[in-house]
């Protein structure tokens, strides 16, 4: 039962996002837009370009996690949707968990899918695809986990907007070095590396965590 | 009847305010001995370090830099742990001195971050030829910076003081993830910022002309962090009166 209602909440999540297609696709449109943009500012030289792609790739995923965070509970904590479901059998921690689920398929997800196209662009030597999409497939739940923790924290509160990405940017810090520094490594020719499984600690600890800390801050909010 | 109800009342908001009046009381006894321990060591702690201990046979009078450098770094990390436990204490038992000790430590441990980052960067630059480098020790102190300003906007950013001290809470704890980071960040990575030559196990790789002055000074900063954590947090809890009294005036009692 509670399963059916995890499911169901993130499919009501994915719903309510598909019927808004717009927002899927700002994420990703300011992903591709803003990693162009790099180009126009240093010049199109190729070797720079191609050094620097891991990191481009990296800080806007980031931003582009970023910019959809704010909607993450602020719909559900404005209608009073939030105040039901923190009445539900579901523990809120579960709620937290599937909202996350629910945001990662929606902007993580995509930037994931964007993200060849950068390197594309970029021109980002053929062996990087394969750990790029490693890295990020280990390092973008962890921003919508952590990202949670921000978006639950400052609910309610005045430039909401504005603050979460002032909380939550220095938590993504060890996130986007190691997912930079596996791609930078695999591209020197090492192999096994340590990133992609510190890239997995970072996940594992931050799944508890981030449930439990946003669900008490949910909590808070709702009070 | 309403008697009855207003000496319940009265012994209830008593009990509230018992912590805090037994913290005034405690605090206003430590106070002197703080300020007069912190004028001490500070005077013979600087004396040792600027004019006494020796200059380094390599770096020369600018290894005098740790002696402000180093026990800022440490107040710091002791600053945001003393944050952490307060706000713990608010979260768990609704302690409510926890989150008043933890709002008067903030800006005083953001300072101190400063003040290690600014220290370290003005000796960076004749020890390393920078003022600054990317490694894991500086890095995970600037996050450390970061967090302190974000938990002293997330206070100050709800309409509704108690739930910014409780989101506030909630935020420095999560924050506590970073202490360890920082503590091991010079044996984990490979760093340009030299790993810890005092609290070694065995004895410390440093000399004892060195130590005095270093942890007389380490003695002034936390004297000094506790003088000014005593002074903010009475004003913080007379602040509380006022407002509890403008309240109760404003509802015509």
């Amino acid at each position: 039962m509670v399963g059916g209602a995890f499911g169901a909440l993130v499919a009501r999540d994915l719903r309510l996002a598909l019927r808004q297609r717009g927002d899927a696709l700002t994420v990703v449109l300011f992903f591709v837009l803003t990693a162009a943009l790099f180009p126009f500012g240093l010049g199109p030289e190729p070797n720079l370009l191609a050094r620097i792609a891991p990191g481009i790739v990296w800080v806007t995923a980031l931003l582009a996690v970023l910019l959809s965070l704010e909607r993450l509970f602020l719909a559900d904590y404005e209608d009073g949707t939030l105040e039901l479901l923190a009445q539900a059998p579901l523990p809120l921690e579960a709620v937290v968990l599937a909202k996350v689920l629910a945001h990662w398929l929606t902007s993580g997800l995509p930037v994931l899918a964007a993200a060849p196209l950068i390197g594309l662009l970029y021109g980002l030597p053929a062996e990087g695809y394969g750990v790029l999409l490693a890295a990020m497939a280990l390092g973008t739940p962890s921003l919508s986990l952590i990202g949670a923790i921000g978006a639950a924290v400052a609910l309610g509160a005045r430039r909401g907007g504005v603050l979460v990405p002032l909380l939550v940017l220095p938590l993504y810090v060890p996130v986007l070095i190691f997912g930079v520094s596996a791609i930078d490594t695999r591209l020197q020719g090492f192999e096994g590396d340590a990133s992609l499984l510190l890239l997995g600690a970072i996940l594992a600890a931050a799944l508890p965590l981030a449930a439990f800390a946003a669900a008490a801050a949910l909590r808070q909010a709702v009070e | 009847m309403s008697r009855a109800a207003t000496t319940v009342g009265e012994s209830r908001s008593l009990h509230r305010f018992a912590n805090p009046a037994r913290f005034v009381r405690i605090a206003d006894a430590v106070y002197p001995w703080a300020l007069a321990g912190m004028a001490v060591s500070f005077l013979i702690g600087l004396y040792l370090a600027l004019f006494a201990s020796p200059a380094d046979y390599q770096q020369g009078d600018t290894v005098r830099i740790m002696y402000v450098h180093v026990p800022a770094a440490w107040m710091a990390l002791f600053v945001y742990a003393t944050m952490a436990a307060g706000s713990a204490s608010y979260l768990i038992w609704r302690h409510p001195l926890g989150v008043v000790a933890a709002k008067a430590a903030a800006p005083v441990g953001a300072v101190f971050t400063f003040l290690a980052l600014a220290t370290g960067s003005l000796w960076g630059k004749p020890m390393w030829g920078t003022w600054w480098v990317w490694d894991a020790r500086l890095t995970s102190v600037l996050i450390l910076f970061f967090l302190y300003l974000g938990y002293i906007a997330l206070m100050n950013a709800f309409e509704n003081a108690e739930r910014g001290q409780k989101a506030a809470s909630l935020l420095c704890l999560v924050g506590v993830v970073n202490l360890p980071i920082i503590k091991f960040s010079v044996d984990w990575w490979n760093t340009l910022h030299q790993p810890a030559s005092v609290s070694r196990i065995g004895t410390p790789a440093i000399h004892e002309s060195m130590l005095w002055p270093l942890g007389l000074m380490a003695l002034a900063f936390t004297l000094y962090f506790l003088v000014v954590l005593i002074t903010r947090m009475k004003s913080e809890l007379l602040g509380a009166r006022l407002r509890a009294l403008g309240a109760a005036a404003a509802e015509g009692r």
